[in-house]
């Protein structure tokens, strides 16, 4: 198990520093650096700034100091507002964690329950239903649905108030961003727990006189999850790049917004800030996810 | 008459059973009628589909979610269980009457230690704590052979060998000392050497606690030399029911005819094996004669027309062929004449 | 069975039965009371099964009414895509944003005089371009996207994949830790990384080539399609030749000499064909999702040019005031993807092996 993880660890370290140095290679194959935009600025001033924000040295020196503030936590400043970056993503992660958590947690807790109600009542009509709205569910792209929730009752119905800062009002990026997610794990809790009750197990602890709700969500449901669990990883990368289009478009200042601002401003340090932090997130929820899969599912041998 | 049946443990009588399926409605238990006293072992023998496994699985009340038993009666000491509330049916289950199953491979919940599994049945249907269920469950695996049984309870099935796994079922279905135990081709899916030894462990168990066995299978070898009584079932209803020595020495019905002749023996090993030819009948087709008449050999033309009654040949001794009928006919004719 | 004529026509036990029915049967007879199931092959079977499949055939008719208008379409209606609406060679500057089936007062006077003019079915946009003309060249951009994007991921992946199962071995072993690599990382992020740099880098490389035509934003998109989605692939189809090859007919046609290149074709992928095709069905719509997505975040399709994500993204100003503009190209966009996905289903029900019963 101990090898297995740090194993696992390891890879995940491997990753986060591709990721980085593709970022990195990729936004200085730019051609035409920050300095040399809008204003023309007179060569001394423009050999301090390269000097100061070392553009000055060879790529690959560059790359080194750049991973070498990125572990101190540095991510250098923004070009178009000046401010320290990493404070704009402190500022802005902790809004996003909100939203992102909210929608995860709704997802999955609404998907379970919606998956084993619908494998329970198969081919009568709330299992109709279940899974048509959730086949339709997710037809939808994000943004329209983000666009449409903002319209009808923000705008028309007035049910609920534009976002604000100071008076948040979290159910409508929520429900835009948890109902594709919500919709996937609808299916993929009804067809692992058909599998799952399907299963000679299953019909040997009905024969064994264990009752019908016990046989369900002891042997049915704890089988059933373990597919689910695997989806978690897949589920924390949509909501984190979902997130993107639905705090634009309801003007949450969250990391979204801040990488949309980024790529419309052509903003560098901050879209390759923004797009390592979030990399890294997604990349640990992925080791989270394989971990406690690992953990749920005893036959994986660790290898 | 009355006093008799009062003795039996298990009477099964006119059981019918079918499956919904989207080609329409299988027809795969058509009148099963059979019992069954204390501590007697009962052998189902009969080909893939000919509707044992699902006789079994009918009275305990495990069929599968498209099935269902259509009509007739499952009497356990004299109360029909088809009519049991499904409260009282879980408690009939695992408690009464156990069953053990073909595949140990899948038939154990992968996710769950062997202990938790054992522990399960022992807390439903005893008044035993914790510690003492799994004392029991300890105790039970040492009965089935399996060493180190406390080290064993630790375990995920997957550590375990096909055997392993098979003796921890029949340790399970054993745990709250049922009066009948269902065997559903307990030895078929594992290898030869471990086949025997499971046979073995079945019958020493089966003298020690002696409990009533029902042991399906499609393997005569198995049961000749196990069971009291012998069912040979085809097309879902019984063909011929007697003894071992009834049906093994003076098989009446052309299809028990044909499986013995397709046995392997030691003593005529010279001798060509005999395949029954065909294929199975297709269940969504019943034909209005007899199950078995289009690949009889000795098929008449009212095998094809009529269903033949069962008829009694001796004390112990049934048969549901035309040509007992015909024959016996022919003896009381002969009879008369003289 | 000779005795026939000792036996009395009515037996003393009174059973009744006819003797000549005691007459053995013929083979014919026999044979008829053998009702067999029709056999069928694999392919008819599952066919058959999908045409079953109402949501399936329905998806099967929505998708091709999607694809002959979106080929068709533009060529009945005589507005172009990028074009304004002009009037006996004048721009109509009035012809802004108009309503479904509506005409600007220029028009309206045309008619009036006796001309006649195309109906503008879902209105004009903001540039007083026809917006249905728009929607349908939307949908074919997005159409060609899925499809392309998929044809992509299902060579590569196709190629590797069946590379490294069939090699085996080291080769194998370094293959699937690349794709292990590029499989963790967070593909819409890197997408729209390679989106910006390609964005900005593509532009000057392929100027005057014919890639310019179909834009650097389109081209980026096929391009990281091609770096980053065949993993999935490569990795199915590694594991379906690998549980093939272990049958006994690869070791046969091993045994008599037959070229590797011919056993991937000839043996391996027919096994797993079903599987692949229905992956690539369900590749389509995540690719039209994806080009939306991008064409949201202004990565997309390049200006004229529509794409129905770009539409939707257009749509969002002036929304209150015209939001069945945001409505066509969403709906187009949710009908095609359900289309696609109940289609994959369906494919999947009837034909992969492992949902037979």
């Amino acid at each position: 198990m101990a090898k297995y993880v740090v194993k696992r660890v390891l890879l995940a370290f491997v990753t986060v520093f591709i990721i980085c140095a593709i970022t990195f290679f990729a936004m200085n194959a730019i051609p035409g650096g920050p300095f040399n935009t809008e204003k023309a600025l007179s060569p001394d001033v423009k050999a301090v700034l390269m000097e100061r924000y070392n553009l000055d040295k060879p790529v690959g020196t560059q790359f080194v100091l750049y991973l070498q503030n990125l572990i101190h936590g540095d991510f250098g400043v923004s070009l178009k507002t000046g401010r320290e970056i990493s404070t704009i993503i402190s500022d802005a992660a902790s809004i996003s964690a909100r939203l992102g958590g909210m929608a995860a947690v709704i997802a999955i807790i609404c998907g379970i329950v919606l998956g084993s109600f619908a494998a329970l009542m198969r081919n009568k009509l709330p299992d109709r239903l279940i899974i048509f709205f959730s086949t339709l569910g997710a037809a939808v792209p994000s943004f329209v649905l983000a666009t449409l929730l903002l319209l009808v009752f923000c705008i028309q119905l007035k049910w609920f108030p534009v976002w604000s800062s100071r008076d948040p009002s979290y159910v409508l990026p929520v429900i835009a961003l948890s109902l594709y997610p919500m919709a996937y794990i609808t299916r993929l809790t009804k067809t692992s727990m058909l599998d799952a009750l399907s299963q000679d197990y299953v019909r040997t602890a009905r024969a064994k006189g264990v009752p019908q709700w016990k046989v369900i969500f002891k042997h049915g449901l704890r089988n059933a999850l373990i597919p689910v669990i695997t989806y978690v990883g897949p589920m924390v990368a949509y909501i984190l790049t979902g997130s993107l289009v639905v705090e634009n478009i309801f003007t949450i200042g969250g990391l979204g917004t801040q990488m949309v601002d980024g790529i419309t401003n052509r903003d560098y340090p901050l879209i390759m800030a923004t797009t390592i932090f979030l990399a890294i997130l997604m990349v640990a929820m992925n080791l989270i996810s394989d971990l406690i899969y690992k953990l749920v599912d005893p036959r994986i041998t660790f290898k | 008459m009355a006093e008799e049946k009062k003795e039996y443990l298990l009477e099964v009588k006119d059981l019918h059973t079918s499956f919904t399926t989207d080609s329409g409605e299988v027809q795969a238990v058509n009148g099963v009628s059979f019992n069954l006293r204390e501590g007697e072992v009962l052998g189902i023998v009969g080909e893939s589909g000919s509707g044992k496994s699902v006789t079994a699985y009918s009275i305990m009340q495990i069929l599968a979610e498209n099935g269902r038993v259509t009509s007739g009666q499952v009497l356990y000491r004299g109360e029909d269980i088809t009519k049991y509330s499904k409260k009282q049916m879980a408690s009939f289950r695992g408690k009464k009457c156990s069953i053990i199953f073909q595949d140990p491979m899948t038939s154990l919940n992968p996710v769950f230690t062997v202990g938790n599994q054992l522990m399960e049945a022992i807390l439903l249907h005893t008044d035993k704590n914790r510690a003492q269920a799994k004392e029991r469950a300890v105790e039970m695996l040492k009965l089935v052979g399996v060493n180190e049984p406390e080290r064993r309870i630790k375990q995920y099935p997957h550590e375990l060998s096909g055997g392993m796994r098979q003796r921890v079922m029949i340790a399970m279905a054993l745990a709250c000392e049922p009066d009948i135990l269902i065997a559903d081709e307990p030895t078929t899916a594992l290898d030869v050497t471990i086949q025997a030894q499971i046979l073995e462990l079945m019958q020493e168990l089966q003298k020690t606690l002696g409990m009533a066995i029902i042991m399906v299978t499609h393997d005569l070898g198995v049961i000749a030399d196990m069971c009291d009584k012998i069912i040979v079932m085809y097309g879902g209803s019984v063909c011929e029911r007697g003894t071992a020595d009834d049906i093994f020495y003076s098989p009446r019905h052309e299809y028990t005819k044909g499986l013995l002749r397709s046995i392997p023996n030691v003593n005529n090993s010279k001798e060509r094996l005999v395949p029954i030819s065909g294929t199975p009948i297709n269940l969504l087709n019943m034909p209005k004669g007899c199950a078995f008449c289009s690949r009889c050999d000795q098929a008449m033309k009212i095998c094809l027309e009529e269903k033949p009654e069962e008829l009694a040949l001796s004390d112990t001794h049934k048969a549901s062929c035309w040509m007992n009928i015909k024959q016996m006919a022919e003896e009381q004719a002969g009879g008369a004449k003289a | 069975m000779q005795n026939e004529n000792n036996i009395p026509k009515k037996n003393p036990l009174s059973l009744q039965m006819d003797l000549s029915k005691f007459q053995l049967a013929t083979e014919e007879e026999k044979a008829q009371q053998d009702v067999m199931s029709e056999s069928t092959t694999f392919f008819k079977d599952g066919m058959r099964k999908l045409m079953k499949n109402p949501l399936a055939v329905g998806s099967i008719i929505v998708l091709v009414l999607v694809i002959l208008l979106a080929t068709f379409g533009p060529m009945v209606v005589p507005y172009g895509y990028d074009e304004m609406i002009s009037i006996d060679g004048r721009r109509d500057k009035r012809a802004k944003n108009l309503a479904p089936f509506t005409w600007s007062e220029t028009e309206q006077k045309y008619i009036d005089e006796g001309g006649e003019l195309f109906p503008h079915i879902l209105g004009t946009d903001e540039l007083c371009r026809d917006y249905f003309v728009r929607v349908l060249y939307g949908t074919r951009v997005s159409l060609l996207v899925g499809l392309f994007a998929s044809l992509i991921v299902l060579v590569i992946g196709l190629l590797y994949g069946s590379i490294s199962g069939y090699v085996g071995g080291k080769a194998d072993l370094i293959m699937m830790r690349i794709v292990d690599i590029i499989y963790s990382l967070p593909d819409m992020l890197m997408v729209i990384l390679l989106s910006v740099v390609l964005k900005e880098t593509l532009g000057p490389a392929i100027k005057g080539t014919v890639f310019d035509k179909i834009g650097t934003n389109m081209l980026s998109l096929f391009l990281v399609f091609g770096f980053l989605y065949w993993v999935s692939m490569a990795r199915l189809v590694r594991g379906q030749i690998l549980s093939v090859k272990e049958n006994e007919y690869i070791l046969a046609a091993r045994a008599i000499g037959t070229k590797p290149g011919r056993i991937i074709r000839k043996h391996i992928l027919p096994n797993c064909i079903s599987v692949i095709i229905i992956s690539t069905a369900l590749q389509i719509p995540s690719a039209i999702f994806t080009e939306s997505f991008l064409s949201f975040l202004g990565l997309g399709v390049q200006a004229p040019m529509p794409s129905l994500g770009s539409l939707a993204n257009a749509a969002r100003e002036g929304l209150q005031s015209y939001p069945y503009k945001l409505v066509f190209p969403a709906v187009m966009i949710c009908l095609i993807v359900l289309a696609f996905n109940l289609l994959g289903d369906g494919l999947r029900d009837a034909f992969d092996p492992k949902l037979r019963r």
